[in-house]
């Protein structure tokens, strides 16, 4: 465990039963308490192997958040945890006070306000860029209503919204198979923002780009803390270093230690198994 | 800027489609007057046998159009849509065998032949009601639909695709064929059922309905585009692209994935059936060799050698690879599953995206609008 525990965990440890402080509302993020996930002492394991070793990890709303590790240290499983992909053995995944995520088919997941970036990008490349971002916007992803949709003035709005945030205005009917590779990262990116998630996830965004576009990428994921929870997995420590103000060590499926990312590096059990190189 | 269509403006800048429709119009004006109308010592007289054979294509044309929105649209490669289209073909065929009536051999008012042949002393409870077309029609729906509604929930629900996927529907459409075979199933056994005497009142054999099922072929094929491309150029067409592209990816952005497909999947069977159900009274016999998975991996050499993705690509190999067909198994028979076979290799070599891929290539067509676009070849 953390020395650094966040402090409301121990405040707050049940998140059931007390129906009356917390009415349940489907879909409501109940964020009440300043955190928004809450991830305690999940364990996954892999015939035997423990990807997640009674992992604790609380987030809270608005806050930018970097997950470090080691390769195998259990980060791509935690994100798996928390969008539905994989189940926990045991332990406890909340979105907020309510929604219970172990729960959750992916799709309620992600309908009720998680977003996830993949570290390979993946976008739909036979569409337009607006089109990928027509198809992620939020509402109804059902069959009978999608045969009817028609964009409102608003929605064609609030996709011209993201495409400046995220600097394709002019590549608004490019197929999204033919951008480069960072333009397909923010557009994966912009796809998250057209869902108007709580919380995104993402997983290597600066992976293969070039400085130019990690500068740019560094800029618009703290442009969008504040108003979004974002936990970004990344690798290149450099880039951590630009945007981190809290940054959570995760080894070997267990979270080693939290904190700024000066304290990181001179925290010596981090630097043992991680920094040191 | 954005363009969901309305069904009317559906076909709005689809030149392919266009050009399919208006073929199709001319020929509903064509066919009937050279048949009917000119007289038949004629040089442009057409023959009975020829428009039977032109209302063939037409339907095989619907049940390639039906196969390419999955394969080509929605990613699924189907290798049992023989089952579909054959089981519409039954439900017309039941139709068509209770309005022989007392006319056949044993005369019996009732009992088809074949079970009074097999000393059935009444009818089967699933007869009941093919006695009315209107009945007879909702099957041809019903029938393809609900089976491609159960099998495709229980595949796409335990995420199963690709060659897998495949392999199953091959096996689907086996084991309906080996159902169809025995004489205990009630189908006519391996005979299947024939010996058809009119449709709705109407001699079957006669000129004027030949023509009036080749209309009814056209029709159904235009409406089957029009359908079709209105569906694909929706947000849902454009989702089901994107389950074929990004199957993970849709999901994460709040899709039930399987629902899209399911629901392709069960219009796509129902367009088979469709197919197959004007199919049957045009040859005049429907049996269990058209649930054979010879059969339906034949469709999708159609599909594939007519441009997967297209629609209109898909109907034009339809027409194309059975106009050879017809031909090289007249003057050739031993030459025409070695053709096929070489077709297939040659199309998936060199010309991933069919005919129409090769037309789109010479004629060095610029980028147009991206959704619409054709699917990249499959690895």
């Amino acid at each position: 465990m953390s020395a650094d525990r966040d402090p409301h965990g121990a405040a707050h440890p049940a998140h059931d039963g007390d129906a009356g402080a917390h009415p349940f509302v489907p879909g409501e993020v109940d964020a009440s308490h300043r955190a928004l996930l809450y991830v305690e002492s999940v364990t996954v394991s892999f015939d035997g192997f423990k990807a997640l070793n009674d992992l604790t990890l609380y987030v809270d709303d608005g806050e930018l958040r970097c997950l470090i590790g080691p390769n195998g240290a259990g980060k791509t499983t935690l994100m798996d945890v928390i969008t539905g992909k994989t189940r926990p053995d045991s332990g406890q995944a909340f979105f907020g006070q309510t929604l219970d995520l172990t729960r959750m088919r992916e799709y309620e997941i992600a309908a009720s306000g998680i977003g996830r970036k993949f570290q390979k990008p993946s976008v739909f490349p036979q569409h337009s860029v607006f089109e990928n971002l027509e198809l992620a916007m939020s509402g109804d992803k059902r069959v009978w209503s999608a045969l009817f949709a028609r964009l409102s003035g608003e929605q064609v709005d609030r996709i011209d919204e993201v495409l400046e945030i995220i600097g394709l205005v002019s590549e608004r009917n490019r197929r999204a198979g033919l951008l480069s590779h960072g333009q397909t990262q923010w557009l994966e990116i912009g796809m998250l923002l057209m869902q108007s998630p709580r919380l995104l996830l993402v997983d290597e965004p600066v992976a293969g780009m070039t400085a130019q576009e990690t500068e740019r990428t560094a800029e618009l994921l703290t442009s969008l803390a504040g108003q979004h929870s974002v936990i970004v997995v990344e690798h290149d420590m450099d880039f951590v270093r630009s945007i981190a103000r809290k940054v959570t060590v995760l080894h070997e499926g267990h979270v080693l230690a939290e904190g700024s990312m000066s304290e990181m590096q001179s925290d010596p059990r981090v630097v043992e198994v991680y920094l040191g190189e | 800027m954005q363009r969901r269509p309305t069904l009317l403006t559906a076909l709005a800048g689809d030149r392919g489609g266009m050009i399919m429709l208006a073929l199709l119009a001319i020929a509903a004006v064509v066919v009937p007057v050279a048949t009917l109308l000119v007289p038949a010592g004629s040089a442009l007289h057409m023959s009975t046998y020829t428009v039977t054979l032109l209302g063939k294509y037409l339907t095989y044309a619907l049940l390639a159009l039906a196969l390419d929105l999955i394969w080509g649209y929605c990613g699924i490669l189907s290798l049992g849509h023989g089952a579909f289209f054959a089981l519409g073909g039954y439900a017309m065929g039941m139709y068509l065998m209770r309005e022989i009536g007392a006319r056949g051999v044993y005369g019996n008012p009732v009992l088809p032949d074949f079970m009074v042949f097999l000393n059935w002393k009444s009818l089967p409870w699933y007869w009941y009601g093919f006695d009315h077309f209107w009945f007879a029609a909702a099957m041809v729906v019903l029938a393809p639909g609900l089976l491609a509604l159960v099998f495709g929930w229980l595949t796409f629900r335990s995420r199963v695709s690709g060659v897998y996927l495949s392999i199953i529907t091959q096996a689907l459409t086996y084991a309906l064929m080996l159902a169809f075979f025995r004489n205990e199933m009630g189908f006519g056994g391996n005979n299947g059922l024939t010996d058809f005497k009119d449709i709705l009142g109407f001699n079957i054999q006669s000129d004027a309905t030949r023509v009036g099922l080749f209309l009814a072929s056209a029709a159904a094929l235009a409406a089957g585009y029009w359908i079709a491309r209105f569906i694909l150029r929706s947000r849902l067409g454009a989702v089901v692209t994107a389950v074929r592209d990004a199957e993970p990816r849709a999901r994460f952005l709040g899709y039930q994935t399987e629902h899209y497909k399911l629901w392709v999947f069960v219009l796509s069977a129902v367009l088979a059936g469709v197919a197959g159900a004007l199919y049957v009274p045009q040859v005049g016999i429907i049996n269990p060799s058209e649930f054979s998975p010879l059969n339906s991996i034949e469709m999708v050499v159609w599909v594939a050698v007519g441009g997967r993705g297209t629609l209109f690509g898909a109907a034009l190999g339809a027409v194309l690879v059975n106009y050879a067909k017809t031909y090289l198994t007249g003057a050739l028979p031993e030459v025409w599953l070695f053709a096929l076979g070489a077709l297939f290799i040659l199309v998936t070599l060199f010309l991933p995206r069919g005919v129409i891929g090769l037309a789109a290539r010479m004629r060095r067509r610029p980028k147009g609008d991206a959704a619409f676009a054709a699917p990249e070849p499959p690895e």
